[in-house]
C-alpha cells in the first residue's frame, strides 16, 4: 500500500504526460502480482467494491480528535481528506531507526499520543523523537488485502476496518486509501495512460493492450507475463471487442489539386465524440458496447444508445444528442459528458444519438477488407434493418468537383445538411476504393475541417506553465472591447495556451514580464490600455452562450494565431463582432 | 513577581526593561539578543548584538561588516549578568548557532526559543530542553495536520526520483541559511556521493557551515556548469529561483522544493512543485506540544504561526497561554527568500 500510496502522491504533483508514464511504468516493473494489477485496476478504474462516504470518514476523525483542533485545520486546508489523511492520530509504537543520529537513550515523548499528548516527557527531547513511520504496519498492509477485503466486506463492517487501516499507515498511506475507497483517484491518469504505461513494460503498444482488455480480469497475471516475455499473449474471449479506428489526416487547400474528385466520397464531419458501436450474442444473451475512439469502454455512461443495439455487428459512428430531429452542437453533448451517474433528467433531456459513418461488422463478419464503396451500401442496409431512431446515417455529400465541395464545406445548410447544419464541423473525403485500416494512414481519408473563427483580443494576465514551461507566463487570458460602466473596458473571453512558436513563446515571456501591473500568486495582470498592450490574434473552433463568463460567450479550442505586435489594442475586436458570430453560427453559416 | 515585569511586548518586539535588551527585536533597539540568523529574526541596525559566534558571523555573511554597533559572542550555557537579569542561551537545533534566551530574575525564568526543533539534525546542535516557568514558543507549524515525519523517507523520494529520471535535473528548492546545508547533509548520511550543485545565493552559507566542521562532501557552482553536466544532478536553490529563469539553464528540471509547508499539497501545487519533499527545521505539532508539556512551564505564550490551536490545546492540558503578537516574525519562509 505504502509504495502504491508513493506513487498516487508522485502523480497527483506531475503535471507532464511522459513523466507520468515513466512513474507508473517504473511503478509497474518494480512490483510483484498481484499487488500491481490490483494498482493498474485501480488506475484504469477497474475496481468494483462498494465505497465509503465523505461522512462516514468525518464521523471517524470526529470520533478521535478534539473539534476545535479540527475545524482550525480543516479551516486551514479546506479539503476533507487530505485533512483527515494528516490529522489521523497515530498509533504506531516509535521504532528505532538506523542511520540516524546515535538515539542515545530516549523515552519517547511526543510519539505514540493522540494530537501530541504528551506520556512521560524525557528531558532530553533533542534525540528522543523517533521520526520513523511504523515501518512494520506499513509493509503488512498491501494494496492486494484492502481489494480483497473491501470486495467481501459487509458494510457495517466497513467503519472499524477503515479506521483499524487508517491506524497502520503513514500520512500519504491514509491520503490515497480514503481516496481509494471513497472511488475516484483523481491524480491526473486517464486509464488509457495507464494502460500505455503498462504496454511500457514489454514491446507492445497501448492499441494491443487496449484490443484485449476487455476479456482481461484484475490482477491481471496473464497480461503482465505476456508483456514480460514469459507467456504468450492473452486470448480476448470478447464477443464485442474494439477494433482500432482508421483516422484521417488533416486536408490543406493545396492537396486537392493532386487528387481526383472522382476517386472519393464525401459526407459531413459531426461534431460530436468519434465511438464504435458494437453488439453480438454470447450463450444467448445480448452484449452491447460503446467504445470511445481509444478503445475505453463508455457504454455506462449511454444506456440509452446501448438499448437500441441489438443487431450483431460493429458501427464506427459519432456520437451525437438529438432532439425533435435535429443534432445539436457540440456543447449541448458537452452537458452529458464525464457525468457520475446517469439521471432519468439526463436522459430525456440530452438523448444519445449515434450517426452512422462506417460498418466494421456483420454479424460475424468483419467487413474492413472490403473497399469502403462497398461497406457503404452495407451499412445503409445494416442501419435499416436495425430500424432505430436513435442510430441513423451519415448522409454522404454529393459533389462533381472540388468547387461544389468548398461550397458545401462553406454552407452545409444549402447543401444537404440542413438544421443540422450547426453540428456539422467540416468535411471527410474518403478514397472509394480504399479498405478499412486501423492508425492514421496518408492518402485514403481527408478531414477537410471549416476554417477557424478568427478575433483579435488583447492579452489582459499571464499565468505560468507547467513542467518545461514551468518558467514560462504560457497561460494567456485574452478580452475584447465592451461597453462598460464608465466607457469602453476589455472584458475577460477565453484562455489559450498554444499555438505560439517556442521564440514567440521568449518573446510574450519577455513582454509579461516587463509589463506585469499586478500579480495575484502565480497570476500576472499585464498592461491593456487602449494605446498599451498586446494585441493576440486568437482562432477558435466555436463559440457558444455562457453563463459562467463575465462575457456570457465561451470560446471552443482556442489557440494563438499570431501575435500583432503591429496593433494597437484600440483596434482590437469587440463583444458584439463575437455575438454575432454566435448568431452565424447557430444559423449553421460559416463565419 | 509578575513575567510581565521581566519580559514584555514593546513596538520593536519582546523587550526586558530591566536588562535594558530586546529579544530578536523587528525594528532597530539600543541592545539585542539574536536568537538566530534567519531574516525575520536578526536584522541590521542595532547598537549592541548579543549572539552566538556562528549566529554573528552569520548576521555578518549576510548585512556585511558593519550590521551592529558592536557585537559580543556568547557560549551555550554560559551566564552573562545583565543589570541584574542573568541570561544564558541554549541550543535550539533549528539552524547553525540557534539558540533559546533563557532570562532569570527574582527566581522566575522565562525561555523565548526563538525557532527550534526537537530533531536530530545534522548541521546543529541538538535542542536542549531549559525547564522554565515561562515558556515563549513558535507555532509556525502548530497544527495537528502538520507531522513532518522522517527527512530520511522523504530523501529516498528525491534519490528514487533521480533514480527514474537520470536524464532531467532535480531542483530543490530550500532556504539557503540551515535548510540547504541540511539537506546536503542529510544526502550524504543516506550513501549519496555525487556532486552537488549550489546556486550562487547559497555558496557563502555554505561555505561558512563547512568551516564550522561540518562536513558536505563535493560541492559545485551551478554557475558555469553547461547543460549537459546537470543531467541526473541535485542542485538546491532559493526557493524563489524554481520558477524564474534562472531554471531555464537545466534539462527538463524536476522541481521539488524541501519545506514543512509542503505537506500541503494546494501549497505544493501552487508553487508549481512536482516533488514535495516535507522536511523542516521547525518542530511539528508533535514536537510543540511535547516541548511545551516538557518544560514544565504554567504560562505558555505563543508568537508567530497558527497561535489559536496551541493556545487552545493549552488550554485543555490546563495550561494558561496566551498569543504574543509580534508583526514580521515568519516572513523570511513567507517570502522565499526572493531578495536573495
Amino acid at each position: 500500500m505504502n509504495r502504491f500510496a508513493e506513487l498516487l502522491d508522485r502523480l497527483a504533483y506531475e503535471p507532464a504526460r511522459n513523466n507520468k508514464l515513466r512513474l507508473m511504468t517504473d511503478y509497474l516493473r518494480s512490483t510483484a502480482d498481484p499487488e500491481r494489477g490490483w494498482a493498474l485496476a485501480a488506475l484504469t478504474g477497474s475496481l468494483s467494491f462498494q465505497h465509503a462516504k465523505p461522512g462516514l470518514i468525518r464521523q471517524l476523525i470526529a470520533e478521535r480528535t478534539d473539534p476545535v483542533l479540527f475545524e482550525l485545520s480543516y479551516d486551514y486546508l479546506g479539503d476533507l481528506s487530505e485533512t483527515v489523511a494528516l490529522m489521523w492520530p497515530a498509533q504506531h509504537s516509535p521504532l528505532p531507526s538506523e542511520g540516524r543520529s546515535a538515539s542515545r537513550d530516549g523515552g519517547k515523548p511526543g510519539e505514540g499520543g493522540h494530537d501530541g499528548e504528551v506520556g512521560n516527557p524525557s528531558p532530553d527531547l533533542a534525540d528522543a523523537r523517533s521520526t520513523s513511520p511504523s515501518v512494520v504496519d506499513v509493509q503488512e498492509l498491501t494494496l492486494t488485502s484492502v481489494v480483497e477485503t473491501l470486495t467481501t466486506l459487509g458494510k457495517a463492517q466497513l467503519p472499524q476496518q477503515l479506521a483499524r487501516w487508517l491506524d497502520s499507515l503513514d500520512e500519504t498511506g491514509r491520503w490515497a486509501l480514503i481516496k481509494l475507497v471513497t472511488g475516484g483517484l483523481r491524480v491526473g491518469v486517464s486509464a488509457r495512460l495507464a494502460k500505455t504505461a503498462v504496454a511500457a513494460l514489454g514491446t507492445a503498444d497501448a492499441q494491443e493492450v487496449e484490443l484485449l482488455w476487455p476479456g482481461l480480469v484484475p490482477p491481471y497475471v496473464n497480461l503482465f507475463a505476456w508483456l514480460e516475455g514469459r507467456a504468450g499473449r492473452p486470448t480476448n474471449a470478447d464477443p464485442a471487442p474494439f477494433r482500432p479506428p482508421m483516422l484521417a489526416h488533416a486536408l490543406d487547400d493545396s492537396d486537392l489539386a493532386t487528387l481526383d474528385p472522382a476517386d472519393f466520397l464525401a459526407e459531413w464531419k459531426w461534431d460530436g465524440i468519434r465511438v464504435q458501436a458494437v453488439a453480438a450474442a454470447r450463450d444467448g444473451r445480448q452484449i452491447a458496447r460503446l467504445y470511445s475512439r481509444t478503445g475505453e469502454d463508455i457504454s455506462a455512461s449511454f444506456p440509452d444508445l446501448i438499448d437500441a443495439l441489438h443487431l450483431p455487428g460493429a458501427i464506427d459512428g459519432e456520437l451525437l444528442i438529438r432532439r425533435a430531429g435535429r443534432v445539436q452542437p457540440f456543447n449541448v453533448l458537452q452537458q452529458r459528458l464525464n457525468r457520475k451517474t446517469v439521471t432519468p433528467k439526463l436522459l430525456s433531456e440530452f438523448p444519445a444519438h449515434l450517426r452512422a459513418y462506417d460498418l466494421l461488422a456483420d454479424g460475424d463478419q468483419d467487413l474492413r477488407g472490403l473497399a469502403f464503396a462497398e461497406r457503404r451500401p452495407r451499412l445503409e442496409d445494416f442501419v435499416a434493418r436495425l430500424g432505430e431512431e436513435r442510430v441513423d446515417l451519415s448522409p454522404l455529400v454529393a459533389f462533381a468537383n472540388w468547387q461544389d465541395l468548398a461550397a458545401a464545406r462553406a454552407d452545409p445548410t444549402a447543401a444537404g445538411a440542413g438544421a443540422d447544419a450547426p453540428a456539422v464541423e467540416g468535411l471527410m473525403l474518403k478514397r472509394r476504393e480504399t479498405q478499412y485500416l486501423p492508425g492514421r494512414p496518408k492518402g485514403p481519408w481527408w478531414k477537410w475541417k471549416r476554417n477557424p473563427l478568427i478575433i483579435d483580443a488583447v492579452l489582459m494576465y499571464a499565468q505560468r506553465g507547467h513542467g518545461k514551461r514551468s518558467s514560462y507566463y504560457s497561460d494567456y487570458t485574452f478580452g475584447v472591447w465592451a461597453q462598460g460602466d464608465s466607457g469602453d473596458e476589455l472584458v475577460p473571453v477565453g484562455k489559450a495556451y498554444f499555438g505560439f512558436t517556442d521564440e514567440e513563446l521568449v518573446q510574450i515571456d519577455r513582454y509579461v514580464r516587463r509589463n506585469t501591473t499586478e500579480r495575484f500568486g502565480p497570476v500576472r495582470e499585464v498592461v491593456h490600455k487602449p494605446d498599451q498592450g498586446l494585441v493576440l490574434e486568437v482562432a477558435f473552433e466555436g463559440l457558444q452562450h455562457s453563463t459562467r463568463h463575465k462575457s456570457g460567450l465561451a470560446m471552443r479550442f482556442p489557440r494563438i494565431n499570431r501575435l500583432r505586435w503591429d496593433k494597437p489594442p484600440a483596434e482590437a475586436d469587440r463583444l458584439e463582432r463575437l455575438q454575432s458570430m454566435i448568431a452565424q453560427i447557430e444559423r449553421g453559416l460559416a463565419t | 513577581m509578575r513575567p510581565e515585569n521581566i519580559l514584555a511586548l514593546t513596538l520593536a518586539g519582546i523587550c526586558c526593561k530591566r536588562g535594558s535588551f530586546h529579544i530578536d527585536p523587528t525594528r532597530p533597539v539600543e541592545r539585542a539578543l539574536i536568537t538566530h540568523a534567519h531574516s525575520d529574526h536578526a536584522r541590521a541596525g542595532h547598537g549592541a548584538v548579543l549572539a552566538t559566534q556562528e549566529t554573528l558571523d552569520l548576521m555578518r555573511l549576510r548585512y556585511g561588516e558593519n550590521f551592529a554597533g558592536s557585537t559580543q559572542a556568547v557560549r551555550y550555557g554560559e551566564a552573562l549578568a545583565l543589570d541584574g537579569v542573568t541570561v544564558t542561551f541554549h541550543p535550539a537545533g533549528h539552524v547553525l548557532g540557534s539558540a533559546q534566551i533563557a532570562v532569570e530574575a527574582d527566581g522566575l525564568r522565562i525561555v523565548a526559543s526563538g525557532d527550534y526543533k526537537n530533531v536530530a539534525d545534522p548541521t546543529c546542535a541538538p535542542f536542549a530542553l531549559v525547564r522554565c516557568d515561562v515558556f515563549i514558543t513558535e507555532a509556525t507549524f502548530a497544527l495537528p495536520v502538520f507531522r513532518h515525519g522522517d527527512p530520511g523517507g522523504e530523501i529516498a523520494k528525491l534519490l528514487h526520483s533521480l533514480a527514474v529520471f537520470p536524464e532531467r535535473a532535480h531542483l530543490v528548492g530550500a532556504y539557503s541559511l540551515g535548510k540547504a546545508q541540511r539537506l546536503i547533509a542529510l544526502l550524504r548520511q543516506s550513501g549519496y556521493t555525487n556532486p552537488i550543485y549550489l546556486h550562487g545565493a547559497m555558496e557563502s552559507i555554505t561555505r561558512y557551515y563547512e568551516s564550522r566542521g561540518i562536513a558536505l562532501g563535493a560541492l559545485r557552482a551551478v554557475r558555469g556548469a553547461d547543460k549537459a553536466e546537470l543531467a541526473g544532478t541535485i542542485t538546491i536553490c532559493p526557493p524563489s529561483a524554481l520558477n524564474e529563469p534562472w531554471a531555464r539553464r537545466f534539462p527538463d528540471p524536476v522541481n521539488a522544493f524541501a519545506s514543512g509547508w509542503m505537506r500541503v499539497r494546494a501549497r505544493a501545487r501552487q508553487q508549481g512543485v512536482a516533488l514535495p519533499l516535507v522536511i523542516s527545521d521547525h518542530a511539528d505539532w508533535d514536537g510543540l506540544t511535547a516541548t511545551v508539556a516538557a518544560t514544565g512551564a504554567n504560562e505558555i505564550w505563543v508568537t508567530h504561526g497558527q497561535e489559536d490551536a496551541l493556545v487552545h490545546w493549552c488550554g485543555t492540558r490546563g495550561l494558561k497561554a496566551c498569543p504574543l503578537d509580534i508583526a514580521g516574525y515568519g516572513e523570511e519562509e513567507d517570502n522565499g527568500e526572493a531578495t536573495e
